[in-house]
């Protein structure tokens, strides 16, 4: 044993030998082991097995897990106080409320654009529910599934009203601040690209400083979704000197997304939303679903789980939704309270009047 | 006597050390295996077919063809040349700016020495975030709109979309200009290290800077004149909102290079000082009485010896500038942290391939710099013969 060769390959052949007892699976059969996992378990055997994983993380922990924005008014943002409000936020206090019975038991974790994916997939946040546009590829290729559309948006600009813009085509060789990260960046590329029209971009990773930027007269215009620009007017030295265009160049179907591979927390989340256009639908608000649970109305009823089991479908309690709309009231408070004319961001109904108001809010019904 | 051999210890170190390489190995093995395992059960996509994808957005600054069209791969390379540019620029301002400092902080004017100190406390003790924030911000501020730009020389243009120059256009024969100017610095090189050898080896001096400056000015100014001038600018041309056309140096660019260099010039500047009053009194008095003046016994005496203890600890802020210049997303400069781990990461959505292709780009960069630096550091290092 004076050949360092032989002792090597001995040392190597024990090291090994050592740590393949410790190893969950065959390493020298990792590449079609690992083949066979994906392909054969990927549909039904790796999801049967997350299936109702985030509910029983969710109850143990006792709180939900919320991704929302660093402060967006209407959407999430917090008050002097730490305390958030917004569509966003209602959303996953009217979730914590369908699990738990209290609307208080979520925690909100502040994302930015450029980090809310991660902290989606790692799962630091149980559900991302910040302002975040549904797209193919988000939904595809990120291992997200988008339960719902709370907020039907579109991208638009906002400019100095001196400044003479009448629509988006007049800003061709401006400069346009806006935050990375997001499909703005995207949709402004392509709105110029299609129309030959030049123009520079600045993306800054918070808004915060875009829009300081913006506000210095760096950029002709900052552009991002039409209810942030609402909202983000309000933070300028002098709003009323700024417009937002009429101009919308992209749909922004901004909606929760959760983790794929667990259909039961995908149903909890995409059915709580639907609980709460159903609501609106239904008439039943915070203030009277305590005396509707009396009603006669078939559809309120089984809404309410007066009928029916669809509550623990999903394993959760038979009036899981009578708390949800408790806490923050159908789909039609919410948005007022938080968005709507009668709030400093003066946004109407619009696109998100339920179907039968002429918008597009429509949910499937509970049956 | 065991078997094996046991008890030879060079046997037994061969035996520690390839168990634990061994067991490096398949941890690493494991952790690759489980990602890979959980992206594709999560139906996440993984791998580096997405460089060639089109991009599909626009970045600000490019200092190689780029349109929206272009790859991801593009977008990275235009990211990764934006932060070399930064660094690059910030490196030489900071070395430069940080012996200034130093030199001054010893300097016998109380009023500089102590303003020399001044600036050091205040500069290192402020996050550099806040600097460039600070320096962002206050840059902008007296700018003005483009419309009522400011205009120091004719076709030069300031205001707050930044520094806007005539660029120079080479028309055919600018080759011709660009060989005999490279000529001309080569040959003043070769001309000085001649005299240098000469002067060392037979005392006869030669006053080679001045021929190699008259032979840079000359050569080329020739060459201008027969290839007849072939350059022309291409002037900024107004447009509705700005100019456009022409070299622009954006305000993004300004306030970063800005806040890196005041930054790290103050932590050179301690590193210099410290250097510098490592050598010992007796040298400076040796200095003296051989009746060398102030300026050259820094330069000939001082400084040499002093490099010794300066160049290991100034690698250490070189590589902190580079590291640092990650921060420009926050003031919107398109460097590779912003343009790829930022834009492209977030539309792909392949984090660990995005952070990984950044993370070797900083090592990469930063074990050439420290490869450079050690270079250097053993050439003027003490020989001992």
């Amino acid at each position: 044993m004076k050949n360092p060769l032989v002792a090597l390959i001995a040392g190597i052949l024990i090291g090994a030998g050592g740590l393949y007892f410790f190893l969950p699976y065959d390493p020298l059969t990792l590449g079609g082991g690992a083949a066979q996992v994906s392909s054969g378990a990927a549909g039904d055997g790796a999801e049967r097995a997350s299936a109702g994983e985030t509910l029983r993380r969710v109850r143990n922990r006792g709180f939900v897990q919320c991704g929302v924005s660093q402060g967006l008014p209407g959407f999430s943002s917090p008050d002097e106080r730490g305390n958030w409000s917004g569509i966003d936020v209602d959303f996953c206090r009217a979730l914590a409320a369908a699990i738990f019975g209290d609307p208080a038991k979520v925690r909100f974790r502040p994302l930015s654009a450029k980090d809310r994916f991660t902290a989606l997939q790692s799962g630091e946040i149980d559900i991302l529910s910040r302002n975040t546009t549904w797209t193919m590829s988000r939904d595809t290729q990120l291992g997200f599934d988008f339960i719902g559309v709370t907020y039907y948006d579109g991208q638009s600009f906002m400019v100095r009203k001196a400044a003479g813009i009448k629509s988006a085509r007049d800003l061709a060789g401006g400069t346009i601040c806006t935050e990375t990260g997001t499909t703005t960046e995207l949709n402004l590329a392509d709105y110029f690209r299609s129309r030959g029209l030049s123009y520079k971009v600045l993306s800054f990773e918070k808004n915060e400083e875009a829009l300081v930027a913006y506000d210095r007269g760096r950029c002709d215009a900052y552009t991002t979704d039409a209810s942030g620009l609402y909202a983000q007017r309000l933070k300028l030295t002098d709003a009323d000197a700024n417009m937002v265009l009429d101009d919308v160049i992209s749909k922004e179907p901004l909606g929760p997304a959760v983790r794929q591979g667990d259909p039961q927390w995908e149903d909890i989340a995409r059915w709580t939303l639907n609980a709460l256009l159903n609501a609106e639908e239904l008439g039943i608000t915070s203030d009277n679903v305590d005396e509707m649970l009396e009603s006669g109305n078939p559809r309120v009823r089984r809404l309410l789980g007066r009928e029916g089991a669809y509550g623990e479908a999903v394993g959760l309690r038979p009036d899981w939704a009578a708390y949800a709309i408790r806490a923050v009231g159908n789909y039609g408070q919410m948005f007022e309270r938080n968005v709507g004319t009668e709030t400093p961001l003066g946004i109407k109904r619009g696109l998100n009047a339920l179907w039968s108001d002429g918008g597009v809010q429509y949910a499937p019904p509970v049956r | 006597m065991t078997p094996i051999g046991w008890n030879n210890p060079r046997v037994r170190s061969f035996v520690y050390q390839a168990s634990v390489l061994a067991a490096v190995i398949a941890i690493v093995w494991f952790f690759a295996a489980t990602a890979q395992e959980n992206l594709q059960r999560l139906n996440i996509s993984s791998g580096f077919g997405f460089l060639d994808n089109t991009a599909g957005f626009g970045i600000i600054q490019t200092l190689i063809p780029y349109s929206e069209q272009a790859s991801y791969g593009r977008a990275f390379l235009v990211g990764l040349l934006n932060t070399l540019v930064v660094a690059v620029i910030g490196i030489v301002f900071a070395t430069l700016f940080g012996f200034l400092i130093g030199v001054l902080r010893l300097s016998n004017n109380w009023l500089i020495a102590k303003l020399a100190a001044a600036y050091v406390e205040v500069m290192r003790n402020i996050p550099l975030l806040l600097h460039l924030f600070f320096w962002y911000f206050a840059v902008l501020r007296p700018l003005p709109g483009p419309s009522e730009s400011l205009e120091p020389l004719p076709g030069v243009l300031l205001n707050n979309r930044g520094l806007i120059l005539p660029a120079p256009v080479f028309d055919a024969g600018a080759v011709a200009f660009f060989t005999a100017v490279a000529a001309a610095v080569a040959a003043g090189i070769f001309l000085v290290v001649w005299a240098r050898r000469r002067q060392r080896a037979t005392g006869k001096r030669f006053p080679a800077w001045r021929c190699a400056a008259a032979l840079v000015v000359l050569l080329p100014a020739l060459t201008w004149f027969i290839a007849g001038a072939p350059f022309h600018l291409d002037f900024a041309v107004a447009t509705a909102f700005d100019y456009s056309g022409g070299m622009r140096l954006l305000p993004e660019f300004v306030a970063l290079v800005l806040g890196l260099t005041l930054y790290t010039a103050a932590f050179i500047g301690e590193i210099v000082r410290a250097g510098i009053q490592s050598v010992g009194k007796g040298q400076r008095e040796a200095a003296a009485s051989l009746g060398l003046r102030e300026g050259t016994t820094l330069r000939l005496v001082i400084i040499p010896q002093a490099l010794r203890l300066i160049i290991p600890p100034l690698t250490s802020q070189i590589l902190n500038l580079t590291k640092n210049s990650s921060l420009a997303v926050a003031i919107a400069y398109p460097d590779l942290v912003a343009v790829f781990s930022g834009t492209v990461l977030n539309q792909t959505g392949q984090a660990i391939e995005v952070i990984a292709i950044t993370m070797a780009v900083y090592l990469t960069l930063s074990l050439i710099t420290s490869l450079a630096m050690n270079w250097y550091n053993a050439r003027i290092a003490l020989k001992e013969r």
